[in-house]
């Protein structure tokens, strides 16, 4: 839990020797770095019904449980009785406690109308029945619970004043911690200004109704010596006690998880590099009817499949509409709603203040303990309350989820720009959008990755079909025309395969016309080579010819000679073999 | 503990029905302003209730939780416990006339009624 980490990170304590006692409220030692000042008087002031009692009695309790340290609760306004059984629901058992020595319940009715008040008093025997009550159990922590009421009943202010700063001192002298609550009045902290004698800490609890719904908010307006939250932090009042949410306490210190998630959608899980990590924080924004609830179901039916716990709380619908809807689409929810695994949750925005829903967001995750949660439609919680107030909620929901570990997905409704109504998507780790586009007469789904961190993701948009097979998500067409889908994307997909037959066509005829021509100029090349070949053939038989003449010429000419005896003719004297002779017979 | 100062007549368990007054001062200790009321009342019985009252004085310093029951956190205080309702009178009973008031023995004011 938040608290049980947080305190080493946000503590900020600039006074080394300052010691702090945990109140055990959750959120508030965190805002306090630590607890309210140890062995010193804490002043809780708020008007009625803001939870002063119930935070007195969770530092009380807390203190017993989880410092052992024993304390005193002197309640001013309730009986014993009525304290005990007031927080029974909350899992205090006073009475127990009390048996075994821990807890001493002193209740003092004060009623103005039976006191009659003439002269001289002092509370003497407050002082020695508390001290004798801190010595009985050994107490360490006390919560006065409202000692204001004392004004006004003994006729004497000004001595009731001096005996409560004397109280005061009397505490802080015997080292117990203390809480004295006050209630406010108008501008005044405290009706009757008992703040004067508080100097060390002062805590302001608040409810304000904003558009008929009421939030409650803590502040630190004083912590002497040690550094503090100084918003105003909601808390709530729940089943659980007192939470108080530091927003800060979304602390970044969570663990980090490798293993990716399925988000049910295969091809969405590849567009994520493998599905959503375990434990991260996505978020879905698109128009009214985009198919929001649908991812966030696949996702939520997905996690049921592994047999893991989830969660599906609704801002917008009801659990039945939900899941006939998701029906429709092919996802049977109900059997995980019936085999225990999935808790379908829904809170209609209006019905309570924002605190109310975190906290039962928050009561619900930590009796389930889902792997997955999906909150739908939390833009839908603004229509009781400012936009502000919802985005500091969601994202106190967020770290709460985030802090357990839980993956988790929400939905909301974006005004169609890459922004989110509820401005949360800075603290999400994946940011899907789901955007409608308009053509040809026709609305359709495009989904496209707008950040995921650790992951390289797909930047292109898919198209999101939705049919009663479920979820499919489809390559878009993105050709000169832009991006198209539905009808257009199927009609453009057509025209592509028609073209592509047309050109296949053409290129064929065209490779038949080259063959042929290759084949026609072949056949020519042939002919041509066969020409070649005749009139060197021809030329060869020239040669031949010509040689047999120039020969049996001169064997004529020779065979005449010889018949003439002749000398050699002067074109034959080469062909005699010795030249001597030739030369001189040439010169005869 | 605690001390009958005085009580005249009807002591026994029949006192509560023949119209005594019972009264219970709690005190710490032996304060000037407890000693104060503890004179101051037996001098207003004294005047006003001669031998039908029955004054207890309870010392808290002894035992704080005995003032528990009667919810005591200021000193001096008066209960009266009888007759009913019972009544508080807080203080050292310096002012008769409020004394009296709270005691039932005299109208508020006349001016008042």
């Amino acid at each position: 839990m938040a608290s049980d980490v947080l305190p080493n990170s946000v503590d900020t304590d600039i006074g080394p020797g300052l010691d702090k006692a945990p109140t055990g409220v959750r959120g508030l030692d965190q805002i306090t770095g630590g607890g309210i000042p140890r062995g010193r008087v804490t002043l809780v002031a708020g008007s009625a019904g803001t939870g002063k009692t119930l935070l007195g009695l969770e530092f009380l309790v807390g203190g017993i449980r989880e410092q052992g340290e024993p304390g005193v609760l002197v309640t001013f306004e309730e009986s014993a009785a009525k304290v005990s059984a007031n927080v029974r629901s909350l899992g205090f058992d006073l009475d127990a406690l009390q048996r075994d020595g821990l807890l001493a319940v002193l209740s003092f009715q004060v009623d103005p109308a039976e006191i009659v008040a003439t002269g001289e008093f002092d509370f003497e025997p407050l002082f020695l029945i508390l001290g004798d009550a801190i010595a009985r159990v050994g107490a360490q922590r006390i919560v006065l619970d409202t000692v204001e009421v004392l004004f006004g009943a003994f006729g004497d202010d000004s001595t009731v004043r001096g005996e409560i700063g004397r109280l005061a001192r009397w505490l802080e002298d015997r080292g117990v911690t203390a809480i004295v609550t006050g209630e406010r009045a108008g501008k005044m902290l405290t009706r009757h200004g008992i703040e004067e004698f508080v100097s060390d800490c002062v805590i302001v609890l608040d409810q304000r109704v904003r558009e008929e719904i009421a939030t409650r908010h803590l502040q630190v307006i004083k912590y002497r010596g040690s550094a503090h939250g100084t918003n105003e932090y909601p808390f709530l009042i729940s089943a659980r006690g007192f939470t108080v949410l530091p927003v800060t306490s979304m602390g970044l210190d969570y663990h980090v998880s490798e293993e990716r998630i399925p988000t049910g959608i295969a091809r969405l899980d590849h567009m994520l590099g493998g599905g959503l990590f375990r434990g991260s924080t996505g978020l879905v924004t698109g128009m009214a009817g985009t198919g929001k609830t649908s991812l966030g179901a696949y996702l939520v039916d997905a996690a049921c499949s592994r047999g893991e716990q989830a969660v599906l709380a609704l801002y917008e619908e009801s659990p039945e509409q939900v899941l006939r809807n998701m029906r429709s689409i092919g996802l049977d929810l109900r059997r995980w709603v019936d085999a225990g695994l999935l808790r379908v949750w829904a809170s209609r925005p209006s019905a309570y203040g924002l605190e109310t829903h975190l906290a039962e967001l928050a009561q619900l995750v930590d009796e389930v303990t889902p792997s997955v949660t999906v909150l739908d439609g939390i833009t839908g919680l603004t229509h009781g309350a400012s936009a502000p107030a919802v985005t500091s909620m969601v994202s106190r929901q967020l770290g709460l989820l985030k802090d357990r570990g839980i993956t988790t997905l929400a939905t909301g409704l974006s005004d169609g720009a890459e922004t989110s109504t509820v401005s949360v998507s800075s603290m999400v780790d994946t940011w899907l959008q789901l955007r409608n586009t308009e053509q040809g007469g026709e609305r359709n789904r495009l989904l496209s990755v707008l950040k995921s961190r650790g992951t390289a993701h797909s930047n292109q948009a898919r198209e999101f079909v939705l049919s009663d097979q479920g979820i499919e998500l489809v390559d878009v067409y993105v050709g000169a025309e832009g991006v198209l889908t539905g009808s257009a994307r199927m009609g453009q997909e057509a025209a592509t395969r028609d073209a592509e037959v047309r050109q296949a066509d053409g290129l064929n005829r065209h490779r038949r016309e080259l063959r042929r021509s290759i084949a026609e100029r072949e056949a020519h090349l042939a002919a041509v080579q066969d020409q070649l070949s005749a009139e060197q053939a021809e030329i060869d038989q020239l040669d031949r010819r010509e040689r047999h003449q120039v020969a049996d010429s001169r064997a004529d000419r020779m065979a005449m000679g010889r018949q003439r005896w002749a000398d050699a003719a002067p074109g034959d004297r080469g062909q005699r073999d010795d030249g001597g002779q030739r030369t001189d017979g040439g010169q005869r | 503990m605690s001390q009958p100062l005085r009580g005249d007549d009807g002591t026994g368990n029949a006192a509560d029905s023949d119209g005594t007054w019972d009264l219970r001062l709690y005190v710490t200790d032996r304060s000037p302003k407890c000693l104060r009321a503890i004179e101051n009342l037996r001098r207003a019985c004294e005047e006003h209730l001669a031998g039908r009252y029955r004054i207890e004085v309870v010392d808290l310093l002894e035992d704080p939780r005995l003032g528990a029951g009667d919810q005591i956190l200021a000193v001096p205080t008066v209960v009266r416990k009888l007759p009913s309702p019972m009544r508080k009178i807080v203080g050292d009973l310096s002012d008769t006339d409020r004394l009296l008031v709270g005691l039932d023995l005299r109208p508020p004011r006349p001016t008042a009624t």
